[in-house]
């Protein structure tokens, strides 16, 4: 088929976003978490721009002799799309922070096992700092 | 300055403003009283703003001076203004509920701050709402989203912060898909305008990038929306989020989640591809159905009240993804009409389960014996949102149950109709619990106990007493939902 | 490669520098595809920021990932599923560097053709960015602003604390804190010309904002903290980045005031395209301080968090 190089590109950057799509809902570290949705975005990134480019085109900028530019749009949503992604990671991070200075761990598992005992105690008032903090 | 003109932005602008005003006033009362004045300016926008499309038609504005599409447009119409209604009425009524709230639920230093985040979330939603353009619908997405994980985490307990994180993941996987759905449909149009786009898809909705970028923007939606299976954040994140934020999230952040699908699926990709063409109706009447029956069910068997109300809350918003599933005009009448009701109700819940936790400094079922009694106010407003969430007339929620039903008999689906009523029934069992032990337990004899203050108990009643107001003169309410529906499915993009 | 690299490994650490790696190599990915502003700000923000907030991160938890214990297989589905949908999905769409694409025609030629004059400035971004689709830049400001309200929210301001001794041994070098009181203004200087430049090359107010914070964060790199907050107390940061929003939004309430539909710049001048440049001005100042402010304000935070065992 004469678009697979066409649309190699777009395959390539599906794979990225499955990858970085797998590290957050396979993997139970946290912070691994937030590296993977990191990469997620990022690649959804890539995959709006290169839907801009017009071969042969030049940076949206307006210069002398130059006819055919690229498509400006994508890169205004993306530059907003880049600046979500970091405010995302900077929460997220803030929580992991939280969380290790709470339970102790940043495994998802482990801190699921805490949740349970703090729910089976019923009338018990929970203390943030119930557990053992063994580091 | 022209105000009648500016209505849309103002909605959106007021309480925007006012939330980096917060961080340089500090001081928590003078903040406190900054963020009421601005969400009861925002609310007065916000009916005018019905008046004003009921007489005239869709309000468009225009940002920046730009025409759309090369502009962004702000576009209200009648499901538009009536969803701005809701959110700032809650606003304003939980903000007056946060006066005592809030003080005792967080430290001192951070409620400035804590009104700022609030502000936040409330202003991202009506921007989401106001807004006719898709991308700006994800940016104020992310400005509401983002203060909300925030708000979540500053409950008191431990688990707050879990579950903050759970939503902050799953949440941010909902937008980018989201994300990756506008840009399908920006590939195969080059436009961003939800108008405009709805007039270039049909010629373009055949190929198999829309229908990926349809699939993508609704599975994004309905994490946002809490639609089963994606519903896992909403119980703890409600459960341990402090009283006043679960309050307002659980009246408004899921109600605007199904605007934005109405929107999605009705204006941009008109009824005809949605749920004809796409097997959409018959999946969200799946899931919608599955939701509302084991959430209930797992309602039934918790011990935490917020928890149990939280699970409630899953199983409503099934019944309004069910009223879209049916995919008939009453159907959607049935789901807009309940996105109003519901804010009542669970707003009413909600704020009532903060009163208790603000007097007796919990919310399990142990602890609610005798409170029959002891908050003879706080429990009879509960009682009520109890009614109208089971669906007894003459509460506003029978009203919606009541064409949820008719529109599934319409269509002729027996089976649906019953087990819509049975999970009424199972809404009986659980709200028979609570009453249970509030009216024939026996109250802790070493506990203080006392009526909650007014500042908890007027904005409660207000609620309490549309949810009858409304389950009886039902006028306003079903006529703006039944034109909207037209609006939406008919003439509309 | 380095995607694979990432899923694998368990040491966080590497796994976060090669996450950097991946953010540069996109950034170059992005000037190949002709996108210089968003090159530009992935670079910054993406490989700079995102990292250093992520290697602070790690600092205050732990570096190791417990080897994972559930099955892996559910989530496989999940991702292959996807994967597939969205093969399935670009099996129709426009090929790319198609001209003809449906992406450059309708909306994108105008802002191409009349963008310029209309806005009175060659960069093409910039004048989609700050003008056309102004409220957007509005939104993402106030997302930066709220990201940066989270963080204080969730970690709030710290008492700065008695430098201990070993973290204090760069900043006994002479020489580094020589050099770094050199190259600081020089920092700050290019940070201004990114900023106001923005119009003619590639740069605006995020850039600038990120640049600027750069200066600062080397001198607190070099000092040491009680130095640094000497000269920016971190409780301003916050009332900075209010002053930021508040400046933006300013320009788009004077817009109301005369009015006009919010954030249209013709209301600030007689000569529409005067005050369109006066506009531009304004707000990507304003992001510009925003910005700034946000990223400070994490880093102090980070950065003044000790480490609790």
């Amino acid at each position: 088929m004469m678009e697979i190089p066409g649309l190699f590109n777009y395959w390539v950057v599906v794979f990225l976003m499955m990858a970085g799509f797998y590290v957050v809902i396979s993997r139970g570290n946290l912070v691994k978490k937030l590296v993977g949705l990191a990469l997620f975005q990022t690649s959804v990134f890539i995959f709006y721009i290169s839907m801009g480019k017009i071969s042969d085109g030049a940076a949206p900028i307006l210069v002398e002799g130059v006819t055919t530019y690229s498509n400006p749009l994508p890169h205004v949503l993306i530059l907003t799309a880049i600046v979500v992604g970091v405010a995302t990671t900077a929460v997220g991070l803030a929580l992991v922070i939280r969380i290790y200075e709470a339970y102790g761990t940043v495994e998802e598992d482990e801190i699921n096992e805490q949740d349970l005992i703090d729910d089976s105690a019923a009338d018990e008032p929970v203390s943030s700092l119930g557990g053992e903090k063994d580091k | 300055m022209n105000v009648t003109e500016h209505l849309p932005i103002l909605v959106v602008i007021i309480p925007l403003m006012t939330a980096p005003l917060c961080v340089l006033l500090g001081q928590p009362r003078l903040v406190w009283f900054a963020a009421l004045v601005s969400s009861w300016l925002s609310f007065a926008a916000a009916i005018l703003l019905v008046m004003q499309v009921t007489a005239e038609g869709p309000i468009s504005y225009w940002l920046g001076g730009w025409e759309p599409p090369w502009g962004i447009e702000y576009r209200i119409d009648i499901l538009a203004a009536y969803v701005l209604l809701i959110v700032s009425a809650m606003a304003s009524l939980v903000l007056v509920f946060a006066r005592k709230s809030v003080p005792r639920e967080i430290d001192e230093h951070r409620i400035a701050y804590f009104y700022t985040a609030f502000m936040l979330a409330f202003a991202g939603l009506v921007g989401i709402v106001a807004t006719g353009d898709a991308f700006n619908v994800f940016v104020f997405l992310e400005i509401s989203s983002l203060a909300t994980y925030a708000l979540i985490s500053m409950g008191k307990d431990r688990r707050a912060l879990n579950a903050s994180f759970t939503y902050l993941i799953m949440g941010t996987i909902g937008a980018t898909f989201i994300l990756i759905g506008i840009g399908s449909l920006y590939m195969m149009t080059g436009t961003l305008n939800m108008l405009d786009l709805a007039a270039r898809l049909p010629e373009v909705s055949d190929t198999r990038t829309v229908r990926a970028g349809f699939a993508f923007l609704t599975v994004g939606i309905g994490l946002k929306l809490a639609l089963f299976p994606l519903h896992l954040w909403l119980p703890n994140a409600y459960a341990y989020a402090p009283s006043m934020v679960t309050a307002f999230l659980a009246a408004t952040a899921t109600k605007v989640a199904v605007y934005l699908l109405l929107r999605t699926i009705l204006v941009i990709f008109g009824i005809d591809f949605s749920l004809g063409l796409m097997p959409l109706d018959n999946l969200l009447l799946m899931l919608g159905l599955i939701g509302v029956l084991s959430a209930s069910l797992v309602a039934v068997y918790q011990r935490d009240i917020k928890r149990l109300f939280a699970y409630s809350s899953v199983a409503q918003i099934g019944y309004m993804v069910l009223g879209i599933g049916v995919a008939n005009t009453t159907g959607i009448t049935a789901a807009i009409l309940h996105l109003f009701n519901h804010a009542l109700m669970k707003g009413a819940l909600f704020i009532a389960l903060g009163a208790v936790a603000y007097r007796i400094g919990s919310t399990r079922l142990e602890d609610f014996a005798g409170l029959g009694r002891k908050m003879p106010w706080t429990m009879a407003g509960i009682v009520a949102g109890g009614l109208s969430l089971i669906g007894i007339p003459p509460t506003a929620g029978f009203i919606s149950k009541w064409y949820l039903v008719l529109s599934t008999l319409e269509q002729d689906l027996w089976p649906v109709a019953l087990l819509v009523l049975l999970g009424s029934m199972l809404a009986v069992i659980y709200v028979w619990k609570l009453v249970e032990a509030a009216y024939f337990g026996k109250p802790d004899e070493y506990r203080h106990y006392q009526e909650a203050p007014i500042s908890m108990l007027a904005p409660l009643w207000i609620l309490v007493i549309a949810n009858f107001y409304f389950g009886i003169h039902t006028g306003l309410t079903v006529g703006l939902a039944t034109q909207a529906t037209s609006a939406l499915t008919g003439g509309g993009g | 490669m380095i995607a694979i690299a990432v899923i694998r490994l368990r040491d966080l650490f590497a796994v976060i520098i090669l996450f950097g790696i991946y953010s540069l190599l996109t950034a170059a990915l992005f000037m190949d595809l002709n996108a210089v502003d968003v090159a530009f700000t992935e670079a910054a923000v993406g490989a700079g920021v995102t990292t250093v907030m992520m290697l602070s991160s790690l600092y205050l938890t732990s570096r190791w990932e417990a080897t994972p214990k559930h099955n892996s297989l559910l989530p496989l589905l999940v991702v292959c599923i996807t994967g597939a949908v969205l093969v399935y999905a670009s099996l129709d769409a426009p090929l790319h560097g198609d001209p003809s694409s449906p992406v450059h025609q309708h909306v994108a030629p105008r802002y191409i053709e009349k963008g310029p004059a209309e806005v009175g400035m060659p960069n093409m971004v910039t004048a989609v960015l700050a003008s056309y689709r102004g409220f957007d830049t509005f939104g993402e400001t106030f997302v930066i602003f709220t990201a940066g309200l989270g963080v204080l929210l969730l970690l709030g301001i710290q008492k700065p604390h008695k430098p201990q001794p070993e973290l204090n041994t760069v900043a006994n070098e002479v020489v580094l804190k020589v050099v770094v009181k050199m190259l600081i203004p020089l920092i700050l200087l290019y940070a201004l010309y990114v900023q106001f430049h923005g119009d003619f090359g590639a740069g605006g107010g995020f850039q600038a904002g990120v640049i600027f914070s750069t200066g600062f964060i080397l001198y607190h790199l070099a000092f040491g903290e009680i130095e640094a907050r000497r000269v920016i107390p971190t409780c301003w940061l916050p009332r900075l980045a209010a002053l930021g929003v508040l400046i933006y939004g300013g320009v788009g309430v004077f817009a109301l005031l005369e009015d006009k539909p919010f954030l249209d710049y013709s209301a600030l001048a007689d000569d529409p395209v005067q005050g369109q440049h006066l506009g531009v001005l304004l707000v990507e100042f304003g992001v510009g301080i925003t910005v700034f402010s946000v990223i400070l304000l994490i880093f102090h935070i980070l950065a003044g968090r000790s480490r609790q065992s």
